[in-house]
């Protein structure tokens, strides 16, 4: 089962290795793993993407929680959220299909950002599914390169993951 | 007051009270040692090999309950703590370790003797910082004793590199932590310790399931007390040794692969466990689906990962093992368990400890030092044969007397940990049970000491094998006994601990022994040793194989 945690921590040099390596050396996956500041300077905040069991999950939050500069664990599990990722798509694109290929970005309201001789670069932002459903019907004109970014997450509503909340 | 970085950090070590630290210099610490130089209130011992500065300190905190500390230079004065640092950590126990560190503007250069310990030591410190400004340093002091020592303790690493040690602060040093993140939970949820009695009550067969955290805790008191309020048997295990008074008449002894067969039956037979500060271990469970079957549990631990990790309780108590036990000892009921303690008993009559054969004999020589020191010696072991057959041979009545490395299973631990606890109680005997495997893991360490005047005894239970794991390879491996035979090349260890400057005995015969244990108890001025040839193919029982069930016991 994925979930899909956000953990507010310490905007300090050497958090996300201590993160990083307390997932590897107890053995759990990460899906994906999205990191930035947040509003408040002092705090930054990691969208994680984890596949496992509601007692793995458990396992994990606690042992998050042990690491000094882990200032909140939320799961994500049973809330309404938006969750978003990027994606830019470089995708084979001469004359003979250009007009097909549009009408597909638009129809998912992605964008085309770079437009040269032969290829088009896609820039799409949604739900995994959005991305994983635009990337699967644009694989017959031939991507070339893909990169996606990890998943962000906020809860619907006035909900938020304060230090204290 | 303004002063430099390295006179900050002794002025902080003796804001925390330190007594002592056990350490080794180098390059990068020269401005530190300079300061120790002059300092008269701090003892420092000088080791012979950093890796026994951290089992020494970490002796030293398990005997005194006091955070250890140790020293070392960058590089691979560094990396040579890291056995001491895991080991510590994974026992708990608190613990502070500085290391140099290159100058902050030759860091990540592959400068000389840099290794990067902070990314090293990651996964096996409760946590570590890296200095960098000067004025950091008495709030980083003040963290690292207050992390190591509260919750479930832990070791905490201070890299210090070597400008910072020169640079200039005013000094001043905290009262108070602001740490808003960390908060360890002491005292137990009213309304799980309320759950908790309401179970225990209805128990049939209860029994105690204690642990390391019952000594870190010092929580013999209250643990006695519910055990005998409510007529509950108790279980300890290898950390917890100590935390129960063993003479006791509820005591069963320890759990698990060496346990009692006793305490093991009890473990399977009992309908409420109720396990305290210890984290079901899988040399105490084997074969985790199939142990406690019958039983019900209720947990109680410091650190709410431990809860839930292995076994699934049906009461989770998160606290502080004094406190808890405490409150739930005056809420459960008075109760009397005569059937059940009748079978305990009829247990303990059927399948007795004991041992067979002639010949010099392991477990005879641990009782003779018992007797000897009147069971008031502090009991330190290395790994292997010699750790169990000490745990169970030498039954202890305090907490905080017997200092063995449970977790990581540290050969060459109980040495310089055994200098550490005499530094801590000087008053004590304090004895290092040895084999001769693991004796020679940190020998050098005679030469701390010697130099120290620390009088601790060794004895070592000389068999001239790896012990244990040729165990191993005798039960389960046909006993194709593969590089464990350690006979041609052990030293002559009077000899060597001559050539030391301590005193070394031999004994090879059953008359010898008594005599001997007095001749070493009467040195107090130097290490002594006694070097006891025992029979060579002493196995230790009973024994529950690797991931086994009680079912699968050895007896002999």
């Amino acid at each position: 089962m994925k979930h899909t945690i956000s953990v507010l921590v310490n905007n300090r040099p050497g958090v996300l290795a201590r993160t990083a390596s307390l997932f590897a050396r107890r053995g759990f996956n990460i899906d994906s793993l999205a990191v930035s500041t947040t509003q408040d300077p002092d705090v930054s905040r990691m969208t994680i993407v984890v596949d496992g069991p509601d007692a793995v999950l458990e396992q994990i939050s606690k042992q998050l929680y042990k690491l000094m500069d882990v200032i909140k664990v939320l799961d994500h599990q049973d809330e309404a959220v938006v969750n978003r990722e990027l994606a830019l798509i470089k995708v084979d694109a001469d004359a003979s299909v250009r007009g097909e290929i549009m009408q597909t970005v638009s129809i998912f309201r992605a964008n085309i950002v770079d437009v040269a001789d032969r290829t088009f670069i896609i820039e799409v932002t949604g739900s995994a599914d959005k991305v994983d459903a635009l990337a699967a019907l644009l694989q017959k004109y031939g991507i070339k390169e893909m990169m996606r970014t990890g998943r962000i997450v906020l809860s619907r509503g006035p909900r938020t993951a304060q230090r204290n909340g | 007051m303004k002063m430099t970085g390295a006179q900050a950090l002794i002025e902080s070590l003796r804001g925390e009270g330190v007594e002592v630290i056990f350490g080794y210099p180098g390059g990068s610490l020269l401005p530190i040692y300079d300061v120790l130089y002059d300092t008269k209130d701090i003892r420092h011992i000088l080791v012979r090999h950093e890796q026994g500065a951290a089992h020494a300190a970490d002796g030293y905190a398990r005997a005194s309950g006091k955070v250890g500390v140790c020293m070392a230079t960058s590089g691979p004065g560094a990396t040579n703590l890291v056995t001491g640092i895991a080991t510590a950590h994974m026992d708990s126990v608190p613990m502070v370790a500085i290391t140099g560190q290159v100058p902050t503007f030759a860091i990540g250069k592959d400068a000389f003797q840099e290794a990067d310990i902070t990314g090293i030591t990651m996964p096996i410190t409760k946590h570590n910082y890296l200095l960098t400004d000067a004025k950091d340093i008495p709030r980083v002091l003040k963290e690292a004793f207050h992390i190591a020592r509260s919750g479930r303790p832990g070791p905490v690493l201070i890299d210090f590199p070597r400008d910072v040690q020169q640079a200039e602060l005013d000094f001043e040093y905290p009262e108070t932590v602001d740490l808003p993140a960390y908060r360890p939970v002491l005292n137990g949820h009213p309304k799980m310790i309320q759950r908790a009695a309401a179970v225990l009550d209805a128990a049939e067969r209860p029994l105690i399931y204690g642990g390391g955290g019952v000594n870190s805790s010092n929580a013999q008191a209250e643990l006695l007390a519910l055990a005998e309020r409510a007529d509950i048997p108790v279980t300890m295990t290898l950390m917890g040794k100590g935390g129960f008074p063993e003479d006791h008449e509820l005591c069963l002894g320890m759990p698990g692969m060496h346990g009692t067969a006793y305490a093991n039956y009890a473990l399977h037979e009992a309908d409420v466990i109720i396990a305290v500060g210890t984290r079901f271990d899988d040399r105490v469970t084997g074969k985790l689906d199939m142990f406690a079957q019958n039983a019900k549990f209720i947990h109680v631990d410091i650190d709410p990962a431990e809860i839930g990790k292995n076994v699934a309780p049906l009461v989770p108590i998160v606290g502080d093992v004094k406190r808890v036990i405490g409150e739930l000892s005056k809420k459960a009921a008075r109760t009397k368990h005569p059937e059940w303690l009748k079978t305990v008993a009829n247990w303990k009559q059927q399948y007795p400890m004991g041992w067979k054969g002639d010949g010099l004999k392991p477990q005879l020589i641990i009782q003779e030092i018992h007797r000897a020191t009147d069971g008031k010696a502090i009991i330190v072991t290395e790994v292997g044969q010699n750790q169990m057959w000490a745990a169970q041979w030498y039954p202890c009545r305090e907490t905080r007397q017997f200092i063995s490395s449970g977790g990581l299973g540290t050969m060459g631990y109980g040495f310089p940990a055994a200098i550490g606890a005499k530094v801590a109680r000087p008053d004590r005997q304090v004895w290092d049970i040895a084999g001769d495997g693991s004796i020679q893991m940190n020998i050098q360490e005679m030469a701390t000491a010697v130099h120290g005047k620390i009088a601790v005894k060794i004895a070592v239970l000389n068999n001239g094998y790896l012990g244990m794991v040729r165990q191993w390879q005798t039960l389960f491996f046909d006993n194709r006994l593969s590089h464990t035979d350690l006979a041609v090349g052990t030293p002559d260890f009077v000899k060597l601990v001559e050539a030391y400057g301590g005193v070394g005995l031999r004994v090879t015969e059953e008359s010898q022994v008594r005599d001997a244990i007095d001749k070493a108890a009467a040195v107090d001025d130097r290490p002594c040793l006694i070097d006891f040839h025992i029979s060579r193919d002493e196995n230790v029982m009973p024994m529950v194989p690797a991931g086994g069930t009680v079912d699968d016991m050895l007896v002999d």
